[in-house]
């Protein structure tokens, strides 16, 4: 089992087996299946989640991010994109 | 981001919903009870105490088209359970149907049935999560609340089930019975490296309502347990996720029974019938459809099952002029049901409810007798095989 979690910039991120990040054709999102739960990300979320491919670590997430979205801070996005991804952790559902 | 469970019986969240009432929601899960057939006998069980035959039982390509069905309306889950779905051959068929049309699929079992090489099947199936039942730590009274002698082979299956690379939860009932080896509980989870840990404590319909004195803890002893969960969590965050619940007898706002009635799940039995929720064959005034008759998106749609409570226009006072009516949706229709005879009643564990008084008998015993089980069972007897 993983250990608790203190996701720092260079970590690489991954979803556990359990946790599995599709689109959903009939609510327009992209969502997260978990065991007995259902993660909705509103369109952020979806946009950070599938980044997290087992290779690119959080720091790269926020370049890429940052290059997509024009005008966007890096230190905002980083500050997002950890503030996303740390609770899951903390509930098992991002592995490093 | 919204967090929703998606099943009933684990810890209900509130979350705010765009959507407005009137609207007709899009379901998360489906619960799929595959069969009534099972070798334990927990006196428990949140099967309906009139069980469905074998010879009911909806085939393979009925159950196949159900799934396809819901994939098509939107549903995103699939916990198989029964019953011991397990009983079923076709469940490592059904199971990849699901899974390669994409529903995230969980297994809901005792585990006493499965081999290593059947786990590997349904590995390769695609099955992603499965969940293993332990009536107790201490092995004779596991075995005496299942009524049968399996518990060193539930062991056994989760160990097979973490060697052949399947998430595990591990599914604790709990009760006044056992609740004094809920810390050792919490520790076997954490020794079988399970990723999650349901501590139920029993909810009380069917098998369990017939049960209730058995079971039904004293405050003491549930202020006990929400201790020891409070601490394990802490001391196991981000290894083992606890989910957990309590008896409603005791709280002052009813539970969103089901995140509402008819908004996110639903429920096929062994003989094809669609419920709104596991146990509402017991409202007996109400007709269900049967997924051989119609298709499921007409049913969850249309159907007066589904009808009959969805939304707020149904309730009386005080739910109507309540302002959590869409937090708890009134509570369960089936306990309102079961403990006054009025199923558009204020669930009696709500504080305000006029039937509150209630479960002042069943409280008043708690903890005073201990009657012996009364064990599920077929009315007739018959072979699990």
């Amino acid at each position: 089992m993983t250990k608790l979690l203190n996701l720092k910039e260079n970590d690489i991120p991954k979803l556990p087996r359990h946790a599995k990040l599709r689109f959903d054709e009939a609510r327009k999102k992209w969502i997260i299946n978990a065991p007995e739960r259902v993660f909705e990300l509103d369109e952020i979320a979806g946009e950070v989640m599938q980044l997290i491919d087992g290779k690119s670590s959080i720091i790269g997430i926020v370049d890429i991010l940052v290059k997509k979205f024009e005008g966007a801070s890096k230190d905002v996005v980083k500050k997002d994109v950890l503030s996303l991804l740390q609770p899951l952790a903390e509930k098992g559902f991002i592995v490093i | 981001m919204r967090d929703i469970e998606t099943k009933n019986c684990a810890e209900i969240k509130s979350y705010s919903s765009p959507e407005k009432k009137r609207k007709l929601l899009i379901p998360y899960a489906v619960l799929c009870e595959l069969t009534h057939r099972c070798p334990l006998s927990c006196p428990y069980c949140s099967n309906p105490v009139e069980l469905e035959l074998k010879s009911n039982e909806i085939d393979t390509g009925t159950w196949k088209k159900a799934l396809s069905e819901a994939i098509k309306i939107g549903i995103l889950q699939a916990h198989f359970s029964g019953g011991e779905p397990t009983a079923r051959k076709d469940l490592e068929e059904l199971v990849h149907h699901a899974s390669s049309n994409g529903l995230y699929t969980n297994l809901i079992t005792s585990g006493v049935l499965v081999t290593e090489e059947r786990l590997k099947k349904l590995y390769d199936a695609g099955l992603d999560h499965v969940q293993i039942s332990i009536q107790d730590t201490d092995p004779k009274n596991s075995e005496k609340i299942a009524g049968f002698k399996g518990h060193q082979k539930k062991i056994d299956t989760c160990l097979l089930v973490k060697k052949v690379g399947i998430p595990l939860t591990i599914n604790s009932v709990m009760h006044r019975q056992n609740l004094h080896n809920l810390k050792s509980m919490i520790e076997l989870a954490i020794e079988l490296e399970a990723e999650r840990l349901e501590v139920a404590q029993v909810q009380y319909y069917g098998w369990a309502l017939k049960n209730q004195t058995a079971f039904l803890p004293t405050r003491d002893q549930l202020d006990e347990a929400t201790k020891i969960v409070e601490e394990a969590r802490i001391k196991y965050k981000g290894i083992l996720a606890i989910d957990y619940v309590v008896p409603d007898y005791y709280a002052k706002k009813p539970k969103s029974c089901m995140g509402g009635w008819g908004r996110q799940f639903l429920n096929i039995t062994p003989a094809g019938k669609v419920l709104p929720c596991h146990a509402a064959e017991s409202l007996d005034f109400l007709n269900f459809d049967n997924i051989k008759d119609r298709p499921l998106s007409w049913i969850w749609e249309h159907s007066e099952s589904f009808n009959r409570f969805r939304g707020t226009d149904w309730m009386p006072e005080p739910c109507r002029s309540c302002d959590r009516k869409e937090i708890d949706w009134g509570g369960c229709r089936c306990q309102a049901f079961a403990l006054t005879g009025n199923a558009d009643a204020t669930d009696p564990t709500c504080e305000f409810s006029p039937y509150r008084n209630v479960l002042e008998e069943p409280l008043s015993k708690a903890g005073s007798e201990t009657p012996d089980f009364i064990y599920r069972k077929f009315t007739k007897q018959i072979s699990i095989k």
